[in-house]
């Protein structure tokens, strides 16, 4: 497709895994709209690291948990880039305790990122990609979805939803050339991990952590032309933790 | 809203749009379901983006439930462009 007749949306890509994707997308030959909440600096880096490498990217802010983020997020990105033809909903946030001391507020925070916010974009997203009839959704789960980890009760519940959520949008529109799939990472050498990493790295069969590279890989392929035969599956990179 | 859209017009328009969802456009008639013409709820779901965008009348999901032929839906968004 020429320039200007797709984009690829990927939030929560100023820093970690988000920016890694949104690297990965870019040198595929997606023009990238960076979504940030907080992060200005770290989307700026993100759209600069792309434009040194040759791509096309803008930073766009917004928190993705505010119902009406998603219209306005795709307008901005649509306006400067494009339709939106790729959406990887990346952003999410973890809020830790136990079930029995977790308090309403903490578990819903959670549950309205990294969920809620993928539904609506998602409603958002699939507008285009019908009438394109072409489309590549890529959610960004964990394996703590398929397993789920004492104390993040909210965390699993919410990946183990955008799973179930990824594999029903799949059905429903396969037949208009979108594919719906999850990235399921383990543990990945970010900031939202950086205190975990120690304790963990024992039990992984590769016996190191993930890099953010690795995990964007895998949503490049699934993003690209070659996976067009892939649709409501989970991909896992955990270098063998859930084998 | 643009008083001057027919409901031939619209006839037209909904005619054109059924024919890019696959349905096969000599079938294509007031009186044909849209279950004989093989349009589903996903097709009724687009129809509807596509009627809000260009004549600003939404139609529900509720409303789609009830609509059997294409001539049902020509007249509930004509109705609703009045």
């Amino acid at each position: 497709m020429a320039d200007g007749e797709r984009c690829a949306l990927v939030t929560g890509a100023s820093r970690g895994i988000g920016a890694a994707i949104a690297s990965r997308l870019a040198a595929d030959g997606w023009p990238v709209a960076v979504n940030f909440r907080d992060g200005e600096e770290g989307a700026a880096a993100t759209v600069a690291a792309v434009e040194a490498a040759g791509g096309r990217a803008c930073a766009i802010q917004a928190d993705v948990a505010r119902p009406e983020s998603a219209d306005a997020l795709f307008a901005a990105a649509e306006a400067r880039l494009g339709p939106v033809l790729a959406l990887v909903n990346n952003a999410g946030v973890s809020q830790d305790n136990l079930c029995a001391a977790m308090s309403d507020e903490e578990f819903t925070a959670v549950l309205d990122v990294n969920l809620t916010a993928a539904f609506r974009l998602t409603r958002r997203a699939l507008r285009g990609m019908l009438r394109a009839r072409f489309g590549r959704i890529v959610n960004v789960g964990s394996i703590v979805g398929l397993r789920g980890n004492p104390g993040q009760v909210n965390y699993a519940a919410s990946k183990a939803g955008l799973t179930a959520m990824t594999r029903t949008v799949a059905g429903e529109v396969a037949r208009r050339g979108i594919t719906a799939n999850v990235v399921a990472p383990g543990l990945i050498e970010t900031a939202m991990t950086a205190e975990l990493q120690a304790d963990l790295v024992r039990s992984v069969p590769a016996r190191r952590a993930g890099s953010p590279d690795e995990v964007a890989a895998c949503v490049g392929f699934l993003a690209s032309d070659a996976a067009s035969y892939v649709n409501g599956a989970t991909l896992v990179v955990d270098g063998g933790l859930t084998a | 809203m643009d008083g001057e859209v027919t409901t031939e017009a619209v006839e037209q328009r909904i005619f054109e749009i059924l024919a890019t969802f696959g349905a096969d456009s000599d079938a294509v008639a007031r009186e044909a379901t849209f279950e004989q013409l093989d349009i589903d709820s996903l097709d009724l779901v687009e129809l509807a983006q596509i009627v809000d965008e260009e004549y600003d009348v939404q139609v529900t999901t509720e409303d789609a439930e009830k609509l059997t032929t294409v001539g049902d839906a020509i007249e509930l968004i004509a109705s609703r462009m009045s």
